[in-house]
């Protein structure tokens, strides 16, 4: 553990006096021994060996108890993963950004301190020091996505990812101290003696405290408004980390509260149920119309959390009504997911960044046919797309069927109450499935097929070979998964067996049971690819013998098609958007034909997230017009300011030397 | 195993008869029953052609679509005998199997840069989507109604006693029907034989598919058909034994074919911008199945 952060700040200190490229292999060979020594130690905890180690700590904190088990353990293996082959992509992706010396510094420092602090956040038992390790976290976020920070836009976002994840910082020690000063103790171990002594509200008012705080974090609407702008802004691996690992610890939190608060458990996961179909349906909707390739990622991000989010909400619900299955089957389904999307998502992130490099361009309408261009980058995207809508046979799909199977499971013994939950959740979790196959034929349709929608007036090509090992790795990854689960399967273990807590030894173990659900899906999906195969291989066989020839697309008749007359991703999607106008805040702005020879007309539509209109942007608006009624106080004078000094100063001293007079005024005052 | 050759046997005629029915109701003769077969194997002897926009997936996303189509009737069982795979949350598979196919099906089309082959891509990306969410009520209310979750299971243990299971089944009928019309872009979601590429939604999507791959897309239509018609026959037949079950099994096949032919030939197509309606209206029908199965089971109490 000493060597881990030795490593980190050693380097830091190295850093500054390298140049660009042993900078960049600085940071890497940090990541990675740091990532090989944590998940050295993850995969033992993985494996039953959790480990514990005491820091003496300082007088502020008391001592600091370490713990890495199997749910840390899990954690750090996905942070690790994603941090190493988003860095080793970022060495390349940065290449264009060689000359911003300074910059770079910064942004490796940065860099080192959010994986160092990720990892420690995993372990950390203490409630100040896991407060500091979150800042340092939140504040190296901060510095990494302003990268580009000459960029208005950019500065924007992660100002506004920085004051929300100060808001989430607020929550979390509201519930911190709270415990410290009923308890007098900031281990954790106090949180549990304290919930488990208060039954009732106070737990649970406890838990929705961290739950606030660890949902903005993790981007559970409606707390999600710093999401959409802050993984746009970032850099290509950034946005992969952030949204792959950065916005999953806010999961590890909830999970971590999970296990150590004790309260009415059916009430928190319908409450974590409840905001996880909200998130999932609503990201996924909003997903659909973004026209920004990233942005739309991001909302994508939101959906999944939801998802997961079911997973837990279903986990807690089996906490709440003692049944094992139930539990292991949600938080598996959770544990795993978080894994999945860890991995579809940061891939779907860095080929995004591969366009981008490329084309210097993410606006989806503007682009087109990159899949002759860069086909390397096309097949990833493809690939993780597909995994993203839960398709067999990759990964995606092992999750969702475990949170499905929950879901049904479930349903054997329900009262109506909860049966209309359940019903109303799979109906959620089956149309937010459609709506990701929309959403991503509309994404890799447009972005990657057809023919290019504009001309670039630079040469548009594939990425170095070596900025795409990281991300095959990643697919091989998404691909294994989906038709291999029992591996994973097996590492679950644990972890689940921390989260059901003592419901473990009642009923059979857990891995038999999700094994035995798992075993005929992974068989058919065998099945499915030998079929595929089959089909493929009678193909090339007959059509061997036929002639092929090509040709121009059909045009219906019409004989000089252009690139413009293509479908764009707005008219892709727009039979969508008019059904869920309601839902959606859409603003049109329409230049009309006039005259016998129009010249040129111009349409364009933009939906704005309603819930960050009403629950973020007009209450600000309004607190701005009320705090703008005294900005004659803000005037820029030195002398008035010298005057409200010295006013101060004076009300200060005086109110306590005439206190009883005052008091002795409201009484006569009273007395009338 | 017995399901699967039942369905192909099916999957040969059913399409023939709808468009036999469709022929006589106007009043011509048609063709025979087995002419789409025919076409479909004329399909795989031709040579092909292929659009110079395209890519490889236009080139794998048709045996991609037809090998799903396959996978999921995989799954299907028939009576008290079991589809050759049959596991709990079969149904899933099946649903999402079929969403594989039409992912590719769906990128295909775009990828040959066809302003036509986009708007079909859009619709049938927009209308399977609110196919699902029936079939997985539908498939709920049968799993609470039961406490099974697969096919196999489901169907086995599904007896029909009550007035309210009749009801129950005849609305599962008409979801399960109504959804393969969705599925397989018939009236009165989508006009097969529509002559103007504008108002296609499937047709337009395999505008330039041709030879082997076109028969593949076609054939996996056809089949489509007969697994749909096979989880409606699922429906009625639970434990009959086989020599009652098998023919009651072609009997319902072929008064589907029937009655979708003969909404294909007296009913008009909606309006495109209709279309979403009446889905959301199967999605209400299949929730009603759910309250029926409450009640059936005095959840309401």
């Amino acid at each position: 553990m000493n060597a881990f952060l030795t490593i980190a700040f050693g380097a830091i200190l190295l850093i500054p006096f390298l140049n660009v490229k042993g900078k960049g292999i600085a940071v890497f060979a940090v990541v990675l021994s740091n990532a090989l020594l944590s998940g050295n130690l993850a995969l033992q905890a993985l494996t039953g060996q959790s480990l514990e180690y005491v820091f003496s700590g300082s007088l502020a904190t008391g001592p600091i108890n370490l713990r890495l088990d199997a749910l840390s353990g899990w954690f750090i293996l996905i942070i690790d993963f994603i941090f190493v082959t988003g860095c080793f992509y970022g060495l390349f992706y940065m290449k264009a950004y060689q000359k911003q010396m300074n910059n770079i510094t910064l942004h490796g420092i940065a860099f080192i301190l959010l994986h160092t602090s990720l990892v420690s956040l995993c372990v950390i038992q203490n409630s100040i020091a896991f407060l500091i390790a979150w800042e340092i976290m939140a504040l190296s976020a901060f510095l990494v996505v302003i990268f580009e920070h000459e960029k208005m836009a950019t500065v924007k976002a992660g100002m506004n990812y920085l004051i929300q994840s100060h808001v989430c910082i607020l929550f979390l020690m509201f519930g911190f101290i709270w415990v410290a000063f009923k308890t007098g103790s900031y281990d954790f171990n106090a949180i549990t003696t304290y919930t488990a002594a208060h039954p009732g509200a106070a737990g649970m008012i406890l838990f929705l405290s961290f739950f606030m705080g660890f949902a903005i974090k993790a981007g559970f609407i409606p707390f999600h408004t710093w999401l959409p702008y802050a993984h746009p802004a970032a850099p290509a691996h950034i946005s992969g980390i952030m949204s792959g690992v950065i916005i999953k610890i806010g999961i590890f939190g909830i999970l971590r509260m999970i296990t150590i608060i004790k309260a009415d458990y059916y009430s928190i996961g319908l409450v974590i149920l409840t905001f996880s179909l909200i998130s999932g349906l609503y990201g996924v909707m909003l997903a659909i119309v973004q026209h920004n390739l990233k942005k739309l990622l991001a909302y994508h991000s939101i959906e999944n959390i939801g998802i997961i989010g079911m997973g837990i909400g279903i986990g807690c619900i089996g906490l709440g009504t003692d049944s094992y299955i139930l539990a292991s089957l949600g938080f598996a389904g959770a544990l795993l997911h978080t894994l999945n999307h860890a991995l579809f998502k940061s891939l779907l992130f860095f080929t995004a960044g591969n366009v981008y490099q490329a084309t210097h361009n993410l606006h989806i309408d503007q682009l087109g046919g990159l899949i002759r261009k860069m086909p390397h980058t096309a097949r990833l995207f493809l690939v993780a797309a597909i995994a993203i809508c839960g398709i067999p046979p990759l990964n995606g799909f092992i999750s969702e069927f475990i949170i499905y199977s929950g879901f049904y499971y479930w349903m054997q013994d329900a009262m109506l109450g909860s049966l209309l939950t359940i019903i109303f959740s799979v109906l959620a979790l089956v149309l937010i499935g459609g709506l990701a196959v929309l959403c991503f034929t509309k994404a890799f349709g447009i972005v990657f097929l057809g023919t290019p929608r504009q001309p670039f007036n630079h040469e548009v090509h594939e990425v170095s070979s070596f900025q795409l090992v990281p991300l095959y790795l990643i697919a091989l990854f998404i691909v294994v998964i989906g038709v291999f689960p029992q591996i994973f399967l097996n590492g679950l273990l644990l972890p689940v067996h921390l989260l059901t807590g003592n419901l473990s030894n009642l009923e059979v173990p857990f891995p038999e049971k999700i094994i035995d659900i798992l075993q005929p899906v992974t068989l058919s999906v065998w099945a499915f690819i030998l079929i595929v195969l089959l089909v493929f291989g009678l193909r090339k066989l007959i059509q061997h013998r036929g002639s092929s020839e090509v040709s121009p697309t059909w045009g219906c008749g019409y004989t000089a098609p252009t690139a413009r007359i293509q479908y764009t991703a707005s008219s892709f999607v727009r039979p969508y958007s008019k059904l869920f106008k309601p839902f959606l805040l859409s603003s049109k702005h329409e230049e009309e034909l006039a005259g016998v020879f129009p010249t040129g007309g111009a349409y364009e539509t933009h939906i704005f997230d309603r819930i960050e209109k009403y629950l973020i942007e007009n209450p600000i608006a309004a607190i701005k017009s009320l705090l703008g009624k005294f900005l004659f106080l803000q005037n820029g004078k030195l002398q008035f300011y010298i005057l409200y000094g010295i006013a101060f100063i004076v009300s200060v001293i005086c109110i306590p030397l005439f206190y009883d007079q005052i008091v002795l005024f409201f009484d006569f005052i009273k007395q009338i | 195993m017995l399901s699967l050759i039942l369905i192909l046997i099916a999957g040969v005629f059913f399409t023939g008869i709808i468009n036999r029915v469709k022929s006589l109701s106007s009043g011509r003769k048609g063709p025979d029953i087995l002419q789409p077969i025919r076409d479909v194997i004329s399909l795989f002897k031709k040579g092909s052609v292929y659009s110079e926009t395209t890519s490889f997936v236009f080139q794998i996303a048709p045996t991609i679509y037809f090998a799903s189509v396959i996978m999921a009737m995989l799954v299907v069982p028939f009576g008290s005998s079991k589809g050759i795979i049959s596991f709990n949350g079969d149904f899933i598979f099946f649903a999402y199997v079929l969403s594989l196919g039409k992912f590719f099906n769906i990128i295909s089309a775009m990828d040959t840069g066809s302003s036509f082959e986009g708007m079909g891509a859009s619709r049938e990306a927009l209308y399977s989507m609110f196919a699902e969410p029936a079939f997985f009520i539908l498939m709920g209310s049968l799993a609470l109604l039961t406490g099974y979750t697969s096919f196999h299971e489901m169907f086995a243990a599904l007896h029909i006693g009550s007035y309210i299971s009749y009801a129950l089944a005849i609305l599962g009928t008409f979801v399960l029907l109504m959804i393969s019309m969705v599925e397989n872009s018939r009236m009165p979601i989508d006009d097969p034989k529509t002559h103007l590429e504008l108002t296609m939604v499937h047709e337009v999507m395999i505008l330039d598919n041709s030879g082997f791959d076109l028969g593949l897309i076609l054939s996996a239509g056809y089949l489509k058909f007969a697994i749909y018609g096979a989880l409606v026959v699922n429906l009625f037949i639970g434990v009959f034994p086989y020599q009652y079950s098998i023919p009651i099994f072609f009997v319902i096949q072929i008064l589907l074919a029937t009655a979708i032919g003969l909404i294909e030939s007296f009913m008009a197509r909606f309006r495109m911008s209709h279309n979403a309606q009446f889905i959301f209206v199967l999605t209400s029908v299949s929730l009603l199945i759910f309250f029926g199965a409450l009640l059936i089971l005095g959840k309401f109490a």
